[in-house]
């Protein structure tokens, strides 16, 4: 049997047997959910309903409501596009590129941080589809034959890319998660007494039965998906900053884009998992599974990406001058001391400075602190995309056509309803579906569990 | 004499794959076993071939790259060639870098998708199939090896749990089918 080094710390914490996990795992499923859950996604419903409401208003009124004008024709929609996408990049990275790393630690947040990535891309799609103003044509974006719009789709374009990239990013990783979750809902299916729980699982369950040769063929499919989704994350990030870098703008129109949205947007989606996670584990009493170890790793990420960020901004500070481009210079000149100054520093402390305090162990493996920093982080990177997009949009090469972008209550109240949606669905699948994926939490466990590895330990001294 | 089928349960992975290995060296054929997460190297010992699972990705990848391939040269190249700022497109090789993200991205789609489907079709589990596993306690904590007399003409059923209770097994359970 494989074993694992002394040294390393354990995965999951106190003595479990492979019982134990099922029942912390399905017993919030079966039992009644906790007041909290009923508080918090009262709250959430509410703002989704709110943001709803307002998305409505929208498409009665036409996107004019939006704050944008001739000038700043790109706002918050895609600031919040772009952000969205971003969040959305750390389920993938987990579920993908560390299980070709092979890293245990994955196993016990991999699933609900696939989640966050299908919600918050779901979040993100609306934006692009809003912005279009006429919802009910969105189907347009595709290649269809002539009598349905004018025109084919033009390929060379990368706003055309994105709707590939996006629309493919979505399905994949919705397939992904729900080839990981039909054991996993096999085992809620056999557990739970309730007759009408057990046939919706069973459906929910595709009929999964766990033979050997289903798994073996569970593990390469597995692998073969986080194989082919681990370039799709990287190409997804890299097309939506070719919707910036193609064009002439000022700001924009830079070859360094690609590899910054990709570390800015795994940045922003470990603070979102951090987020969602550090009050999952409470309420959910998953402390057992979801450790300090996992949360320092995941800080741990944080910095790492943070600081490719940091060099990224202070690369295209140089860059802009190196180039002697006035434009470009100007660009940056104004991001930091013109009007929307503000937001740059506010970009520059959250995602540049204060990552940094991680590379202290003790503040890196706090809850509260880190907690605190998530919230951070995610802030940053809401303000890294507009500094990018307003700040390049509002003033650019015809000072005539100068101008300044003032959100409205649309803006604002579009924006927060997104958040709403994206809370009540994730408090939605905390409440019904497998939080932790049970089959590979129970893999490792004789290997990375606490009790087992104190065991294995006492033998190897003997 | 009527055909048995014999569930031998364990406690854990490696148990399991001792009992396993202890029938097969006696010539008894393994009919399947069940457990709650993958026994990593139970294939070799019971005989289960090599999932072909990737191949069939690949073909479709591929199938997806040719596919975006020709939708991208009919609609943009052959049916209606666009102009756009002075940089007409002519033919497909002369703009192919900018057509390189959509192809990837299809190949990734039927890639991903093919071999979904696939999977779920050759595993028998889709929406509304019947759960197959012997024990409910198969998908929790139990991990059970199937022996069917019908495979086995040589050896009685009374045989094979004899040899089975030498292994470390939990409980032995029989069936008439």
């Amino acid at each position: 049997m494989h074993s694992e080094a002394a040294i390393r710390e354990p995965l999951i914490l106190g003595h479990k047997t492979y019982h134990d996990i099922t029942q912390d795992i399905v017993g919030p499923i079966e039992n009644k959910a906790p007041r909290g859950w009923y508080v918090l996604i009262t709250i959430a419903g509410l703002i989704a309903l709110y943001g709803v409401g307002c998305i409505m208003y929208l498409l009665s009124k036409g996107i004019g409501v939006w704050g944008m004008n001739k000038s700043v024709d790109w706002a918050w929609d895609i600031t919040n596009f772009v952000w969205w996408v971003g969040i959305g990049h750390a389920g993938t990275l987990i579920s993908a590129v560390l299980l070709l790393f092979r890293q245990k630690w994955r196993m016990a947040v991999n699933r609900s941080a696939e989640a966050m990535t299908i919600f918050a891309v779901i979040m993100a799609a609306l934006f692009p589809l809003l912005h279009m103003g006429r919802l009910w044509l969105g189907y347009w974006v595709f290649p269809l034959p002539n009598q349905f719009g004018s025109l084919w789709v033009n390929f060379n374009s990368p706003l055309l890319w994105d709707v590939f990239a996006i629309s493919t990013y979505f399905s994949v990783s919705l397939v992904f998660w729900y080839i990981g979750l039909i054991p996993d809902f096999a085992t809620i299916r056999d557990k739970v007494t309730k007759p009408g729980m057990k046939k919706v699982y069973g459906i929910l369950s595709f009929g999964w039965s766990g033979n050997a040769k289903a798994w073996t063929r569970f593990e390469e499919v597995s692998l073969v998906l986080a194989g082919i989704a681990t370039p799709l994350v990287f190409s997804v990030h890299s097309v939506v900053s070719f919707d910036f870098a193609t064009s002439v703008i000022p700001g924009w129109h830079t070859t360094i884009f690609p590899p910054y949205f990709v570390s800015g947007a795994v940045f922003s989606g470990f603070a979102m998992v951090q987020t969602l996670l550090l009050i999952m584990r409470k309420v959910m009493k998953l402390e057992a599974y979801i450790t300090v170890k996992h949360v320092e790793y995941m800080n741990i990420v944080i910095i790492v990406t943070g600081s490719i960020v940091g060099v990224a901004y202070i690369t295209e500070l140089f860059i802009s001058w190196y180039s002697g481009v006035e434009y470009e210079s100007y660009a940056f000149i104004n991001r930091a001391t013109g009007p929307y100054w503000w937001s740059y520093w506010a970009m520059m402390t959250c995602n540049v400075i204060s990552p940094q305090v991680f590379w202290f162990r003790k503040l890196r493996r706090n809850f509260a602190f880190t907690f605190f920093m998530s919230i951070i982080v995610n802030i940053g990177m809401w303000f890294e995309r507009f500094v990018i997009i307003v700040t390049s949009l509002h003033r650019d090469y015809l000072p005539s056509s100068w101008n300044m972008f003032h959100p409205t209550w649309m803006d604002a109240g579009i924006f927060i309803g997104t958040i709403g949606i994206f809370f009540t669905l994730y408090l939605l699948f905390a409440r019904y579906f497998p939080v932790l994926a049970l089959n590979e939490v129970k893999s490792i466990l004789k290997v990375s569990g606490e009790s087992y590895k104190k065991e294995a330990a006492k033998h190897h001294h003997h | 004499m009527a055909n048995k089928v014999i569930y031998a349960v364990y406690e854990d992975p490696e148990l399991l794959k001792d009992g396993a290995r202890k029938l097969v060296s006696n010539g008894i054929k393994v009919k399947d076993t069940w457990s709650p997460f993958p026994i990593h190297g139970i294939d070799p010992i019971i005989g289960v071939k090599r999932t072909r699972l990737a191949i069939a990705a690949f073909m479709f990848g591929i199938t997806g790259t040719c596919l975006a391939g020709f939708g991208i040269w009919y609609f943009n190249i052959f049916d209606w060639p666009m102009n756009i700022g002075g940089k007409p497109s002519q033919a497909f090789y002369k703009n192919l870098p900018a057509f390189v993200p959509v192809m990837f991205e299809f190949t990734v789609l039927c890639a991903a998708h093919g071999m979904s489907i696939t999977y779920l079709i050759r595993n028998k589990t889709l929406p509304g199939m019947p759960a197959r596993n012997p024990d409910p306690r198969s998908t929790d904590d139990k991990f059970i090896i199937e022996v069917r007399t019908a495979d086995n003409h040589g050896h009685s059923a009374e045989a094979i749990t004899g040899l089975l209770r030498e292994t470390p097994v939990f409980e032995i359970n029989e069936r008439q089918y």
